[in-house]
């Protein structure tokens, strides 16, 4: 019984992980920011919240980021789509300019790619 | 170009925002109190106050003392935020000590709870739960473990906490799931040790408290290393100055770089730095630019000539005015195009990326799984050996060494090119540059100082009177030679005399009267349609001709006078860089618009044995695409004069030295000196970054592919025992610190030289430029 349970467990374990961290964000709703709003990301705990912007193409648009992880990882922003990218104080708004020409994802992160995000041009 | 462009307009918007940290605010009557009186301050477009974070941003030119003074006026203090790359970089520092610390501190605190538990649990062998005794006695132990879990690791809990609820998982998440489960199981254990095979009572807590205490260890000698990293850039930031002396209203005043607006007048000393761009007004001095070009000989400045921010006044005083300032100056914008270049993706790391997409979660169902096959088919006891492979498999995986393993070679190779005078745009470059097999350059400009001079002049009687008279005469023509004719005169000194009936005569040459006689200055054509017997001087005219110069006769009142030849002079150091470029095993072609003769004769004297000469602009782009064709990787270097579209199109463009702002805008690598050699630099560079990555990308893969089957016990039949989740944390923790460290060994990156060809060949071109 008790094996049966624990094999049981670690099936709906498995079942879990695949579905919480690969199928469900595919559902997730999006962050819209408009073409004159100002957003703020906040960089703390290992995320970027929100981790996914809306932008319009063709549009320069101002990015807030407010770093409140003082561990190095937090310290960069790369846009390698873009070719942006800023260092981040910490407790500081760095603004960052991103101005993509054609729709699409372009992924964000930090260096180790342990924060990440996803900028959705439209 | 995304770059540039998109860079110099994050620039722009710093530039003509001003924000303040404000003090006595608390409420939203503060804030329209504030705002308020800004209106009245001239050249403030917008002034907006945060409450949140008591900032104030003002947008527009207005002054920032004036600003300070309104806010003042109504009862609050603010002082400007520097929002300086370099003032931000101090504090990042100093916010970096800090953390370091941090980490340290919570290491040795983890690290001394948990060595002497696993001392005693070595010793002993007692850490098994079987009487009330030790429910206890472990109880009590595992409450201090949980307290000391939170205070050294609590980021971890929180971290992955977050990420979990954003659908993420991050390194946090495989530690607070290894060391949460170990803790949880062994209180299991304490509380309820009878629902547990005897074999199985058996506490981890230490192998919670020693992973939180060698993970932070690790960080705390990943961040250290990290911070090496960045050293090129920080040179780079060293270098801008952090006031300036200003004259205002006859006075000199020393005054804040944030504060000079463009057209101040700044007055610099020997010694001193050039704190922001600007143009000589009276003065003149030596100036040492070796920070930015690499070119060791200091250069001379006086009214008119341009200076750099960053480079270094050596012996004279000068008074500049200065046109660029903050972030659009040469110097701010080499720090963001490093600093974005230092973050680009490199096209090798794909794969590196697409594995650490799915890294995390792809741990966590490896280690359920090995969990689960030990629980079913593996020996006595099964509890106990499913928890420690659970355990060991989150703990070991590491995809923070993945992940750095090329963002930190970059970092590091592209601050070296910038301390070497090689700008890279982006990693896709840098990857490009280490498989180039052929390197097309422009002549005139690359190879050769870009400007003829005159080189040779032989006459019957006095050179001296021939030069005054023929450079009379060029003084009116507007053909690139006849410039060099006219310096050589000014040089010598001579006096210019009038001159009258001038005539161009297209094709051949120039006409005209001076001090009362006929001159005639042109090709052999010339002096055939002119009458004029040249045979005497025929022989010489050819053998310039084949040094690569351009030959013309010169006749006075119908009788020729003597031959004078004009060169464009090839740089003192293009042979020996030929030659290394060579030896990196790169087919050389030179590409000029020069007539074949000249061409080949340059060609022959730097080792080149193709020439593609007489081309029009546009054939440039045209060779570089046809030999893309025929699959080779085609780099190419010139000064963007004419050569622009061919940058663009090859593989790398490389822009050379004092190269157009097109030619920078287009090309792959900028070398900020005037020197082939950086085309070799360059490409040594890359291929020593290419090879850092490859090894770390390498290492990281082994480690990972080698070190979860270990974990998950494949070693288990043969050695009999499981690896324990404290060895798995601290292979763990000191995984990513060796690729930061074998990242750093790229700072020992020097470009090879060959110093003994380039000092040889330095002196013949002088002494050929004196004759």
């Amino acid at each position: 019984m008790a094996t049966l349970l624990i094999n049981l467990l670690g099936l709906i374990a498995i079942a879990a992980i695949v579905w919480w961290f690969w199928i469900a964000p595919r559902k997730q709703r999006l962050a819209a920011i408009g073409a004159d709003a100002q957003m703020q990301v906040l960089v703390k705990d290992g995320v970027y919240s929100p981790d996914r912007i809306r932008v319009p193409a063709n549009e320069k648009t101002v990015l807030h980021f407010l770093r409140e992880d003082p561990s190095p990882c937090a310290e960069w922003v790369l846009f390698p789509d873009l070719e942006v990218s800023a260092q981040l104080g910490v407790d500081q708004l760095t603004e960052i300019v991103v101005h993509p020409k054609q729709a699409g994802e372009y992924p964000f992160h930090c260096q180790m790619q342990m924060y990440r995000g996803t900028l959705i041009v439209e | 170009m995304g770059i540039t462009k998109d860079g110099a307009a994050a620039n722009k918007t710093a530039a003509a925002s001003q924000t303040f940290q404000l003090h006595g605010v608390s409420c939203a009557g503060c804030v329209r109190k504030i705002e308020k009186a800004l209106e009245g301050v001239t050249g403030v477009d917008e002034a907006r106050v945060n409450l949140a974070d008591k900032t104030l941003v003002i947008q527009g030119s207005a002054e920032t003392a004036a600003c300070v003074r309104a806010v003042e006026s109504a009862g609050y203090g603010a002082e400007p935020v520097q929002a300086s790359a370099r003032v931000l970089r101090e504090q990042q520092r100093e916010e970096e000590q800090r953390h370091y610390h941090h980490l340290l501190w919570r290491a040795a605190i983890a690290l001394g709870l948990g060595i002497p538990l696993m001392v005693w649990g070595l010793v002993t062998g007692e850490m098994g739960v079987n009487n009330t005794f030790q429910q206890l006695a472990w109880g009590s132990v595992g409450l201090v473990t949980l307290a000391v879990l939170v205070f050294c690791g609590g980021h971890f809990y929180t971290g992955a906490w977050q990420a979990f609820r954003h659908h993420s998982a991050t390194m946090d998440t495989l530690v607070a799931l290894g060391t949460g489960t170990a803790w949880l199981f062994s209180m299991l254990v304490v509380l309820l040790p009878q629902v547990l095979p005897e074999s199985a009572r058996h506490v981890y807590f230490e192998a919670s408290a020693m992973i939180i205490g060698l993970i932070n260890l690790g960080q705390a000698l990943e961040v250290r290393a990290r911070g090496r990293t960045g050293a090129a850039v920080e040179k780079l930031l060293q270098l801008q100055d952090s006031s300036a002396r200003v004259l205002r209203d006859g006075a000199e005043l020393d005054i804040p770089i944030e504060q000079v607006r463009v057209g101040d007048k700044l007055r610099v000393r020997p010694g001193e730095k050039i704190s922001v761009d600007g143009r000589v007004v009276d003065g003149s001095s030596l100036v040492d630019e070796s920070m930015l070009t690499g070119e060791p000989v200091p250069v001379k400045k006086s009214a008119g000539d341009l200076l750099t921010a960053g480079t270094l006044n050596k012996n004279g005083s000068l008074l500049f005015a200065a046109e660029k300032v903050g972030a659009d100056t040469r110097l701010a914008q080499i720090i963001q195009m490093v600093k974005n270049a230092q973050s680009s993706r490199v096209p090798i790391a794909r794969l590196a990326d697409t594995i650490s997409a799915i890294f995390v979660p792809a741990v966590m169902i490896i280690a359920v799984v090995a969990a689960l096959v030990w629980f079913n088919w593996g020996p006595d006891p099964k509890v106990a050996h499913m928890l420690v492979v659970l355990t060991s498999v989150l703990i070991i995986a590491c995809p923070c060494a993945l992940g750095l393993a090329t963002p930190m070679s970059v970092m590091v190779g592209v601050g070296k090119g910038a301390e070497n005078g090689v700008l890279v745009r982006n990693g896709k470059a840098l990857q490009q540059a280490t498989d180039l097999n052929a390197l097309l350059v422009d002549k005139t400009g690359t190879l050769t100082e870009g400007a003829p001079r005159l080189t040779d002049i032989e006459s019957r009687g006095n050179a001296g009177a021939l030069l005054q008279k023929l450079a009379s005469l060029e003084s009116h023509s507007e053909h690139p030679l006849a410039e060099a004719i006219v310096t050589a005169a000014k040089q010598k000194p001579l006096s210019l005399s009038p001159v009258t009936d001038f005539e161009a005569i297209t094709a051949h040459g120039v006409k005209g009267n001076v001090d009362g006689t006929t001159i005639l200055l042109g090709n052999s054509k010339l002096m055939q349609r002119e009458g004029v017997a040249i045979d005497e001087w025929q022989q010489k005219s050819e053998v310039l001709s084949r040094q690569g110069k351009t030959a013309m006769y010169a006749a006075v009142d119908g009788e020729l006078a003597g031959v004078i030849a004009v060169a464009d002079p090839i740089r003192e150091d293009a042979a020996a860089a030929v030659q290394r470029l060579k030896q990196l095993g790169l087919r050389i072609e030179m590409l000029t618009g020069d007539n074949a003769a000249t061409a080949n004769a340059v060609a022959k004297q730097l080792g080149i044995e193709h020439v593609h000469a007489e081309l029009l602009p546009e054939d440039k782009e045209k060779i570089v695409v046809a030999q893309q064709k025929e699959g080779a990787k085609v780099g190419m270097a010139g000064d963007g004069i004419n050569d622009a579209p061919a940058l663009a199109r090859a593989d790398v463009g490389f822009a050379i030295g004092a190269g157009t702002d097109v030619a920078i805008e287009s090309a792959d690598i900028t070398l900020m000196r005037s020197s082939l050699h950086g085309v070799a630099d360059a490409v040594e560079l890359s291929r020593a970054t290419l090879r850092n990555i490859k090894q770390n990308l390498f290492g990281a893969f082994i480690y990972n592919t080698l070190g979860i089957p270990i974990a998950a016990g494949v070693l288990y039949p043969i050695t009999g025992m499981l690896l324990s989740p404290v060895i798995a944390g601290a292979a763990m923790a000191f995984s990513s610190v060796t690729v930061v460290t074998n990242a750093n060994r790229l700072r020992l990156f020097k470009p090879t030289r060959v110093a003994a060809k380039q000092v040889e060949h330095t002196n013949n071109s002088i002494g050929e430029g004196d004759s």
